[in-house]
């Protein structure tokens, strides 16, 4: 523990205070001055990303090669399983710098423009980032809600942001799915609280041991229930749907910023079925684990045959993005089942990089969308002027050089770095190497074999679908993406689509991003394999937030009439309760 | 009284889910309100059933906590209360929205072709 002294960390509530102060900020100055809101919200950012690196540096353990210490921030100072408080490990860590490093580019691209669309948009950006932090910090289940509808509430306000029919269209679905979705992690936190008595994470697994049997089937009810609610988040098969006509419908800076909003719903079934329902669960040890297994896999297909099915680009990134979270799923379900640290740990490094390409192919699917015609395979070319028959006969533009209307140096440069990246995206969503998808995958598929080839060599049924998913969902995604850019950058003549370089530069940074994944990628791939290994002990982040901790279901009732001589603090513990009800 | 909490939270869910599953977008939303309601109390009842107990305990009186009834729920209700109440009028800013570009209250901005 960080805090033993006196002086708690304060540092761990950085994450949420910047961003949540930068938007109360913003709103006093008016929504004319953008370019003082876009600088707030980039030193916000930095200050985030600053905060997030000493944060990791916090968590790892300066003594052991790949220790965890966990960090806990005890808000209002209030004793453990009465007040809330906030959790830093090295998951916690890790998800706090992918948003703040996702934060940056997303900022940097609305400043393209998209910025003046609408209202607010930094205030609700900030919101946004505030929510997401906050839901990876918290170690109490209802403050995760509350974290959550903060969250969502930004997220409502983004995806609407520039309006249009299609927009709240797509908002009304996505506002009614999630509140339902709200709803249910509502009827599971309350199922949990009268349960088990309490709402602490860490403090959940440990009453899970004194459920007696009828009281353990209401607890996997609110484990089921607050499943369910996460899943949707996560965008699983079969409760996904929702995903790709929102995200289609967004901005792009909103949709690439969005794209951390599934890891959260990922991170906390992460989170919950690894502390509450893991391998030292008892009795409930791995319930929902076939769920996860079963549900990731189909979730991947499901993912691939959108993805492949879909004409327009910015679909295909929402399809992306299921796939994404399906892996992630499926190989929690696999470490919850048992399966293993190392394939866990490859799965955390492939969610970063995923990620980071997913935000980064939304900020290319919409300018390279700029002015497209539509796939042209089967439609005879629309009549705009053209002979449709010479259209035709020049197929992926490789017609002879008096045919060429259009000239090579009316491809700007900004076009052909747009195509150049999305071909590295491309890659990385495949799984091609050299990029991070590559080596995550690998990383995955060795932890599988190596951990769970028995003596007598034979893999699970669900193991090899889920190998086979992984390969076939990578090769889905390279026939997709490679028969647009096929269409869009090589086969199509005439001039290209004005790009500011505001919607380059983003791009190239996240490109870099991940880049510096594959060249760091031992480093990261160690960092992710002790942060599953941390995720597969609970024991130390329980022992760690339970330090101090009395039981207070334990204490007998007793009559705690005021003492003549010390009469506060013996009500400080009932008092407690009642205070923080407040 | 367990019965008639029982049979309000049934009823209002009941009703809540088979109007969030009609396709007009004011049923949505009425439906989404009963759903929040029947939420709200069985986050109550999930904090066992008390009559006339209060849930403050006074500065440094007699405290049995078996006495008052549980604070936590219905810290837990205040604020679910205020995230439904404030989501439900975004809702319903969104419903007017989508009525006026698309000239319709059907969900999916389009009437059914049948």
């Amino acid at each position: 523990m960080m805090n033993d002294g006196a002086m708690p960390d304060h540092l761990m509530i950085a994450p949420i205070l910047i961003p949540l102060v930068a938007g109360a900020l913003m709103l006093f100055y008016s929504d004319r001055n953008r370019q003082t809101k876009l600088i707030m919200g980039l030193v916000a950012v930095g200050l985030t990303f600053l905060a997030s690196i000493e944060l990791m540096a916090d968590v790892k353990s300066a003594t052991e090669q790949g220790g965890t210490v966990v960090g806990l921030y005890r808000l209002g100072d209030w004793p453990v399983p009465i007040g809330i408080v906030l959790v830093l490990d090295r998951l916690s860590a890790m998800m706090v710098m992918l948003t703040a490093l996702l934060a940056a580019p997303s900022l940097i691209y609305a400043a393209a423009g998209w910025q003046g669309k609408g209202q607010h948009y930094h205030s609700m950006f900030q919101f946004l980032l505030a929510g997401v932090n906050g839901s990876f910090l918290t170690g109490d289940l209802f403050n995760l809600f509350v974290f959550f509808e903060v969250m969502l509430a930004a997220s409502y306000g983004l995806m609407l942001h520039g309006s249009g029919p299609e927009r709240i269209k797509a908002g009304l679905h996505y506002l009614a799915v999630n509140l339902a979705a709200s709803l249910l992690f509502l009827i599971g936190v309350a199922l949990v609280y009268g349960t088990t008595g309490t709402l602490n994470m860490a403090d959940i697994g440990r009453a899970l041991y004194w459920l007696d049997d009828a009281e353990r089937l209401l607890f996997h009810a609110a484990a089921t229930f607050l499943g369910l609610a996460f899943l949707i988040k996560a965008a699983a098969w079969p409760l996904g749907f929702w995903l790709p006509p929102t995200y289609g419908a967004a901005a792009p800076p909103a949709a690439a910023i969005m794209a951390i909003m599934t890891k959260v719903g990922v991170y906390v079934i992460l989170r919950l079925s690894l502390l509450v329902l893991g391998p030292d669960a008892g009795l409930s040890a791995g319930f929902g684990a076939s769920v996860l297994m079963i549900g990731g896999v189909l979730t991947m297909g499901f993912g691939m045959i959108g993805v492949l099915g879909t004409p327009e680009l910015v679909r295909k990134g929402g399809y992306l993005a299921i796939i994404s979270s399906g892996t992630v799923l499926a190989a929690v379900g696999f470490a919850q089942a048992g399966g293993g640290s190392s394939m866990l740990g490859g799965a955390l490094y492939y969610m970063i990089g995923s990620t980071a390409a997913i935000a980064a192919f939304f900020l290319i699917a919409e300018p390279v969308s700029r002015d497209d015609r539509g796939d042209d395979d089967d439609t005879p070319a629309e009549a705009d002027g053209f002979d449709p028959l010479s259209e035709r006969w020049a197929p992926m533009g490789l017609g002879t050089v008096e045919d060429t209307t259009a000239p090579a140096s009316q491809r700007t440069v900004s076009w052909l770095t747009m195509a150049i990246c999305f071909g590295l995206v491309a890659a990385m969503l495949a799984g091609l190497p050299p990029m991070p998808g590559f080596i995550g995958k690998l990383a995955i598929l060795r932890g599988a074999v190596q951990d769970n080839l028995p003596a007598g060599g034979h893999l699970p049924v669900i193991l090899w679908a889920y190998a086979a998913m992984l390969i076939l969902s990578g090769l889905g995604a390279l026939i997709a993406l490679m028969r647009f850019g096929i269409r869009r950058f090589w086969a199509e003549e005439g001039p290209t689509p004005r790009i500011l370089a505001l919607e380059v530069v983003p791009v190239v940074m996240l490109l870099g991003m991940i880049g510096l994944q594959t060249l760091r990628s031992d480093a990261l791939l160690g960092y992710t394999n002790a942060t599953a290994g941390a995720l597969l002990e609970p024991g130390v982040y329980r022992n760690a937030v339970l330090a101090d901790a009395q039981d207070v279901r334990a204490a007998p009732v007793q009559n705690l009439a005021p003492d003549p001589v010390a009469d506060d603090q013996d009500a400080n513990g009932p008092n407690a309760a009642a205070e923080e009800a407040q | 009284m367990e019965l008639i909490l029982a049979l309000a939270i049934g009823v209002l869910v009941g009703s809540g889910v088979w109007l969030l599953m009609r396709p007009r977008s004011y049923q949505v939303i009425v439906g989404l309100c009963l759903l929040a309601y029947g939420v709200n109390l069985f986050i109550f009842a999930m904090g066992r059933l008390y009559v006339g107990a209060a849930p403050i305990m006074p500065k440094g009186g007699f405290v049995d906590p078996t006495a008052y009834a549980d604070p936590l729920p219905q810290a837990l209700v205040l604020t679910a209360i205020v995230i439904s109440f404030a989501t439900t009028a975004l809702f319903l800013v969104l419903m007017i929205a989508s009525r006026g570009a698309t000239g319709t209250d059907h969900v999916d901005g389009k009437e059914r072709q049948s």
